[in-house]
C-alpha cells in the first residue's frame, strides 16, 4: 500500500473555492484546516468569517461559525468566548474589515486580552467591492478610488498593524508572515499554529497578519503578484513576530 | 423573593433580568440608564455572570450577539443615541433568529438630544428601527413593578420566538423608585437551541448567518421572519384598557404617559366627565382590535406622547376613520401634566358641544 502524502484536512468540506487563481485566501485556508486538524480541536472550535471576500470561509471549514457584521468579529467572538471560555474561537478578517471599518472592536479585543485567535488577511485591498484602497493600500498603489496613486496628501499613509497592536499590554501573541512562496507557507503555518497554542493554554490574544495576494483587486498575473508581495509589500511591512509571551521562544 | 424592596426602575431592570437567568451583559455607558451597567457589573460576577463594557454600543450588540448565538440568556441596554449606534448589530440579529433583551430607557433627541425622558424612539423600537424587513418585540412598562415583570417575560419570549425583545422604558422609569416584588415565575420549558455554536461535537456544524445570495432563498427567509412577527400578533398582545366601560372619550398613551393619564381621568371623572384609557403594554405587535373596537363606541380619542406623535400613527391605523383621532405630545424631556391633558380633553369636549 502506498502512504498518504497529502491530504484534505478533515476540517475542510471537500468543495472547489470560489476564489479567483492565484488568491492567498485559499492558501490561509488551507493553513487553518491543517492546525485544527493537528491540535484534534474541530469539535471546539468556532469561527467568525467577516464580511469580504471571504465572508463564504464557512463554506470550506467544516466547524461551528458565525457570519458577523464588516468589522465586527472580534465583539462577536468575545461574546461567544466569554459565554463558552473552553471553545477555541477565531475570526478571520480582511483589511477594510479589521483596519478600518473595524479598528476599534479589533484594538480593544486585544487590549482586555480576549482569549481568541485573529487571522488578518493584508491584501491591500478591498477585494471583495472591487478593488477600492484599504487602509492598508501602499503608498503609490493605483486602486479603483486612488487612481493617481495613494499620495500621503491626499489619501494618507497605510496601517501596520501588527506593530500597532503589539504596543498593547492586553496583547499576548502578534506576528506577521507571508503566503507568496512555499518556503512562506510553511513559516506562516508555524506562527499560525503558535497562534492557536496561546489560546489553547489560556495565554490570551494571538493575531498573525498574513499579506496575501490580490492579483484581481491589484490587476495584475498569479507570478506577478507573488513578486508584488515580495517586492512591494513585504519592505513596508515586515515579516516577524512582534509581540510573544515572555519566557516563550521566538518561532524562528 | 414575594417580598417587597424599594429600588429604582435601572437597578430593578439588573435585578430582574438575574432573576429571569440572565448572566451576560454587555454595555456602554449613557444617561440616563447608567445603573442598570453599575448595578449588573456588581451583581453579575456574585452569580457566575459576566459583565463587559464594551468599547462602544455597536460593539455591544455585537457582544450580545456573540452570546446570544452561543446559547446564553444576555441582555444589553442603552439610551437613544446609543440604541440608534446599535441597529445594524440589531437587523443582523433579528435576521440571524437570535434571541436577547435590548433595553431603551429612552431620553430626548434628535441627536445628542438631552438626558431627559422621552418617548421618541417609538418608530425606531416599532417598526424595525434597522434595515430590512424585521420587527422586534416591544414591550413597554408603565411602572417599575411592570418593568420587572416584563423584563422578566422579555426573556422568555425571546427564546420562544428566537427573535430579539425591547423594552421601551423612559428616563422617569428609569430613575424612579418604586416598591416591587420579583415574583417567582413557574418555570417553562423552551425549545431546545439547537442551533447555537457550541463547538460542532457530535453533531452537523451549526452556522449563524444573514447572507443569503440567491433572492429565491432570501425572499423565503423574510417570508420565513414575517411568519413569525404575524405569530406574534396572533399571540402576544398586551393591553390595559381603564375606565372604557362607560367612556364617552378615550386617551391613547403608554409608558411615563399613561400613569400621568390615570391622574388626568380621575379628575376628569370628578369633573362628570367619562374618560377612559387603552394602554398598549406590547408596543410591537400593536393592539389594533382593541383600538379598532373601542372606535365603534366613541367619537374622540386623545392620543397622548412624550414625542411630536409616533404612536398616534398607530392609533389612526386601529381606528381607520371610525373616530376622530386627537393628539397632544411635549418633547425635548418635557413632561406633559395632568392638568394639560385636563385641558386638552376639556377642549375636545368643548368643540363637540359648539
Ligand atoms: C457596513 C458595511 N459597509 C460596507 C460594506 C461593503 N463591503 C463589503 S466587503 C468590503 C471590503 C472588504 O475588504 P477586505 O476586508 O479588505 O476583504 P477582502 O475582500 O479584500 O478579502 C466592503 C466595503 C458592507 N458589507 N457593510
Ligand atoms: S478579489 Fe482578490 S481577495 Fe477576492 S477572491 Fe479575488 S484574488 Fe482573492
Ligand atoms: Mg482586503
Amino acid at each position: 500500500m502506498m502512504k498518504i502524502a497529502f491530504e484534505r484536512p478533515r476540517s475542510m468540506f471537500p468543495v472547489p473555492t470560489h476564489y479567483c487563481p492565484g488568491c492567498g485566501h485559499g492558501i490561509i485556508h488551507r493553513l487553518l484546516g491543517e492546525v485544527i486538524d493537528e491540535f484534534g480541536i474541530r469539535e471546539k472550535v468556532v469561527g467568525v468569517a467577516p464580511v469580504g471576500c471571504s465572508v463564504l470561509i464557512y463554506n470550506y471549514i467544516d466547524c461551528d461559525m458565525y457570519e458577523a457584521a464588516h468589522g465586527r468579529a472580534p465583539a462577536i467572538a468575545t461574546g461567544c468566548k466569554r459565554v463558552h471560555p473552553d471553545l477555541i474561537v477565531f475570526t478571520y478578517q480582511g483589511d477594510g474589515d479589521l483596519a478600518s471599518i473595524g479598528t476599534a472592536e479589533v484594538i480593544h479585543a486585544a487590549t482586555r486580552g480576549e482569549n481568541i485567535t485573529v487571522l488578518f488577511v493584508n491584501n491591500a485591498v478591498y477585494g471583495m467591492t472591487g478593488g477600492q484602497m484599504a487602509p492598508t493600500t501602499l503608498l503609490g498603489q493605483k486602486t479603483t478610488t486612488s487612481p493617481y496613486g495613494r499620495a500621503p496628501k491626499r489619501e494618507g499613509y497605510p496601517i501596520r498593524i501588527a506593530e500597532m497592536l503589539a504596543t498593547l499590554e492586553g496583547a499576548t501573541y502578534i506576528a506577521r508572515v507571508s503566503v507568496h512562496s512555499p518556503r512562506a507557507v510553511i513559516a506562516a503555518k508555524r506562527v499560525l499554529k503558535k497562534a492557536f497554542e496561546i489560546q489553547i493554554n489560556g495565554l490570551g490574544f494571538s493575531l498573525v497578519e498574513f499579506l496575501s495576494q490580490c492579483p484581481t483587486g491589484w490587476g495584475v498575473s498569479p507570478t506577478e503578484a507573488t513578486k508584488w508581495v515580495e517586492e512591494k509589500m513585504i519592505p513596508f511591512f515586515p515579516l516577524g513576530e512582534f509581540k510573544v509571551p515572555k519566557n516563550e521562544k521566538l518561532v524562528k | 423573593m414575594d417580598e417587597k424592596v424599594l429600588i429604582t426602575g435601572n437597578e430593578a431592570i439588573g435585578e430582574a433580568a438575574i432573576q429571569a437567568g440572565c448572566r451576560f451583559f454587555f454595555g456602554y455607558p449613557i444617561t440616563p440608564q447608567n445603573k442598570v451597567p453599575e448595578y449588573l457589573s456588581y451583581r453579575l460576577p456574585q452569580v457566575g455572570g459576566c459583565f463587559v463594557q464594551a468599547e462602544s454600543e455597536i460593539a455591544a450588540i455585537y457582544m450580545v450577539f456573540g452570546a446570544a448565538g452561543a446559547g446564553a440568556r444576555v441582555l444589553t441596554s442603552s439610551s437613544s443615541p446609543g440604541i440608534s449606534l446599535k441597529q445594524e448589530g440589531i437587523s443582523y440579529i433579528a435576521a440571524a433568529e437570535l434571541p436577547c433583551v435590548i433595553v431603551n430607557v429612552m431620553r430626548a433627541g434628535p441627536g445628542l438630544g438631552g438626558i431627559l425622558p422621552s418617548q421618541s424612539d417609538y418608530f425606531q423600537a416599532t417598526k424595525g428601527g434597522g434595515h430590512g424587513d424585521y420587527h422586534l418585540l416591544a414591550l413597554a412598562p408603565s411602572t417599575i413593578q411592570e418593568t420587572v415583570d416584563l423584563m422578566m417575560d422579555a426573556f422568555d419570549l425571546a427564546d420562544k420566538y428566537r427573535n430579539p425583545v425591547i423594552v421601551l422604558a423612559d428616563g422617569c422609569i428609569g430613575q424612579m423608585m418604586e416598591p416591587v416584588e420579583f415574583k417567582e415565575r413557574p418555570s417553562e420549558v423552551f425549545p431546545p437551541k439547537d442551533w447555537a455554536v457550541t463547538g460542532a461535537k457530535n453533531r452537523p456544524r451549526n452556522l449563524l448567518k444573514s447572507l443569503y445570495l440567491d433572492p429565491e432563498k432570501l425572499e423565503q427567509h423574510n417570508l420565513k421572519l414575517h411568519k413569525k412577527y404575524l405569530e406574534m400578533a396572533k399571540n402576544e398582545v398586551r393591553v390595559e384598557t381603564y375606565l372604557t366601560e362607560d367612556a364617552d372619550i378615550i386617551i391613547a398613551a403608554y409608558g411615563t404617559v399613561a400613569r400621568i393619564s390615570r391622574t388626568a381621568i380621575k379628575i376628569l371623572r370628578k369633573k362628570g366627565i367619562k374618560v377612559g384609557m387603552v394602554r398598549p403594554i406590547t408596543v410591537f405587535p400593536f393592539p389594533y382590535e382593541t383600538f379598532a373596537e373601542i372606535s365603534e363606541k366613541v367619537d374622540n380619542i386623545l392620543v397622548v406622547e412624550m414625542s411630536l406623535g409616533q404612536m398616534v400613527e398607530d392609533v389612526k391605523l386601529g381606528v381607520c376613520g371610525r373616530a376622530n383621532v386627537h393628539f397632544y405630545g411635549r418633547v425635548g424631556g418635557m413632561v406633559p401634566t395632568y392638568d394639560e391633558i385636563v385641558r386638552e380633553i376639556e377642549k375636545i369636549r368643548r368643540s363637540q358641544v359648539s
